[in-house]
């Protein structure tokens, strides 16, 4: 029984039928790249093999090729693992915690964002492997059974909490987003005329017929991994913080970091998702999917999270004084006026700013002003983890052992690899999967289209509904 | 009940209200559905036809006891009995720091274990052919499948019956 809220805004526009779905976004799965594709995967190979060349120099010289210094232990690898974590955080928090509050709206961003998560997650690991001295003893990391007696690993370290989570986060990520292409998968393999199309997407559509019992099952497993995937999105970058928030370093022991860090993720997370939208919907020309309803929403949450994360600042601001803990209260004097004050005042423009401008209603419904605030949110997110990491590294305690940190063309370089690693990935799945699921775009077409594509209970062809189709027999 | 003779009567509809409704209808005049199929999920069409309440959330539950269970004998044998250590002043099995571990732990298996078992109870694998009735079930149409020597009524009857619930087209299947 399908209800058509006269009060809601349209999520499909164009009065799209169900084959209308299924031809617009499988077209671009079907067709050979087009000279654009070319051309902008051409250029993140090149940007990826340039990374790739940085790191493995990284590996092979050592570490000593960044900047790092004893007292500043971490700064760009750290500030980039964090930030890509954070990116990655977006993609479920649209899958899951969208799904749970009953959000049509998110249906034509989710698969998208589920592999901007994912593909966020493995750049964000590439620097954990990275940063470690000895990259081939990664291992070392997990609890094996070993002959040093067996010796463990601390469970009671963030350290470790971090290994368990990503790698949970990451495959759960994975299982998540696959099992909703299992049905587009099976929709392109019955419409593929080439035979090697056929047996790959046939093999990983994994037999589904769509028949009702599939799809109960489907749907309670994906209301499950949903229920399962949003605390596990607040727990992960909650586990994240507690890497600085369990250490005893002024401007990194406070209690404020899970719930700032997490509100700080979606924040990042949305913006890039904003980024790669806008684009993609426009090459693709999914405009009537990907409308301005669905850039305004996510422009609203990054709005709130925007401010959640300035009264965090606030907040650590308040406490830095209130505790009377000199050390601390000088972690923030010297954030503000001390040698990094540029990147504090970047920090704080990009960050506190730009998501108050969309309470403004043309501002939020402007696509060059949401691509814009976008990018700056992701260049503040960026500086917010590297202010809190290399400013409260750099001067703690000791004043003896305060010290500057500046990056080295390594540091720079691992951070571009990161870049072509990601859009690599991005454009090989925008190419060879369908990158708005089908399958809940079709599920919402009745309720939330603008324009209905036939007779539907009593409505005429092409109409648009303007009482609740139940209440059509009363006057 | 004989074993299936694998001729199939193929309803094709092109609207799930329709296709719901018509689910209730067919079951009044006497017909067994064998499947309904379609391109997405129509909410109560599963137990319109009669299937049974899925056991999955039940399977999944297991599987996160298990992986609780499993979490604390890996961290309270290693941190308590096989090295212990005093770290951080504490006593060496510290229960609260434990805690993210064992959630992440709970949730792991719970998300695999359900995942396959999902694909197994539905028959799925890479190298599973699907038996489709009509290949348009996974574009817009909607198809409802009668396995004729599961019912008593005669191929013409249930035709009757398909195409008066609102089938476009009816046709015969042998599987």
């Amino acid at each position: 029984m399908h209800v058509t809220s006269p009060v809601r805004t349209p999520l499909v526009t164009g009065g799209k039928t169900y084959a209308d779905v299924t031809e617009d976004i499988c077209r671009h799965v079907e067709g050979k790249p087009t000279k654009e594709w070319k051309v902008a995967f051409g250029i993140s190979l090149v940007v990826l093999v340039y990374g790739l060349a940085c790191v493995l120099w990284t590996w092979w010289e050592g570490l000593g090729v960044w900047g790092l210094n004893k007292t500043v232990g971490w700064a760009w690898d750290i500030t980039n693992f964090v930030w890509w974590v954070g990116i990655g955080h977006a993609g479920t928090l649209i899958s899951a915690i969208l799904l749970l509050f009953r959000q049509k709206w998110r249906t034509s961003i989710n698969r998208a964002a589920e592999a901007m998560t994912i593909f966020a997650v493995l750049c964000a690991a590439s620097f954990i492997v990275m940063h470690m001295g000895r990259p081939w003893l990664a291992y070392w990391a997990l609890p094996l059974p070993n002959t040093f007696g067996s010796l463990w690993v601390n469970f009671n370290s963030p350290l470790v909490w971090d290994v368990f989570a990503i790698s949970t986060y990451f495959s759960v990520s994975c299982l998540f987003w696959y099992v909703g292409l299992v049905p587009d998968l099976a929709t392109i393999r019955d419409r593929a005329k080439n035979k090697v199309s056929k047996y790959i997407y046939g093999a990983l559509a994994l037999g589904w017929n769509g028949s009702a019992r599939a799809w109960s099952r489907y749907e309670y497993i994906s209301l499950i991994l949903a229920g399962l995937s949003t605390p596990l999105v607040l727990s992960v970058h909650t586990i994240v913080s507690m890497d600085f928030a369990t250490s005893v370093i002024p401007g990194w022991h406070t209690t404020i970091f899970p719930p700032y860090f997490v509100a700080g993720a979606i924040f990042s997370g949305f913006a890039m998702v904003q980024n790669l939208m806008l684009v993609t919907r426009v090459v693709y020309k999914l405009e009537d999917y990907i409308t301005l309803e669905h850039i305004e929403s996510m422009n609203k949450i990054i709005t709130l999270t925007g401010s959640i994360v300035g009264v965090a600042y606030l907040t650590e601001f308040f406490i830095a004084w209130y505790s009377g803990v000199e050390y601390e209260s000088y972690a923030f004097v010297n954030r503000a006026t001390g040698p990094y004050w540029w990147a504090y005042w970047a920090m704080m423009t990009c960050n506190v700013i730009s998501p108050q401008l969309f309470w403004s209603r043309s501002i939020r419904r402007s696509i060059k002003w949401t691509f814009f605030i976008s990018v700056i949110v992701n260049i503040g997110m960026w500086f917010e983890r590297f202010v809190i990491i290399v400013t409260s590294l750099h001067r703690d305690y000791i004043p003896s052992s305060w010290a500057m940190f500046s990056p080295t063309m390594f540091d720079i370089g691992d951070y571009i690899f990161s870049f072509g690693f990601f859009f690599t990935c991005f454009f090989l799945f925008s190419k060879y999967l369908p990158v708005v699921n089908m399958a809940e775009v079709k599920a919402v077409i009745k309720s939330s289209s603008e324009k209905l594509p036939k007779k539907v209970s009593g409505v005429a062809k092409g109409e648009r509904v303007s009482v609740p189709s139940f209440n059509k027999d009363v006057q | 009940m004989a074993e299936s003779t694998g001729k199939f009567l193929v309803g094709v509809y092109d609207d799930d209200d329709v296709v719901l409704e018509a689910v209730g209808k067919v079951k009044k005049a006497g017909v067994k559905i064998h499947e309904v199929y379609s391109p997405f999920a129509i909410h109560g069409m599963d137990t319109a036809i009669g299937h049974p309440r899925t056991r999955i959330g039940i399977a999944a539950f297991m599987f996160g006891c298990t992986g609780l269970i499993c979490g604390l004998v890996l961290i309270i044998w290693t941190m308590g009995f096989d090295w212990p250590m005093v770290i951080g002043g504490k006593d060496p099995i510290s229960f609260p720091n434990y805690v993210p571990i064992l959630f992440e732990m709970t949730v792991l298996f719970t998300a695999f274990g359900m995942t396959f078992t999902f694909f197994i109870s539905n028959g799925f694998g890479p190298t599973v052919q699907p038996l489709l009735f009509d290949p348009r079930c996974t574009d817009n149409k909607f198809v409802m499948a009668i396995d004729l020597s599961k019912n008593k009524l005669s191929e013409s009857e249930i035709a009757g019956v398909l195409k008066s619930s609102g089938a476009e087209e009816v046709s015969v299947k042998q599987v």
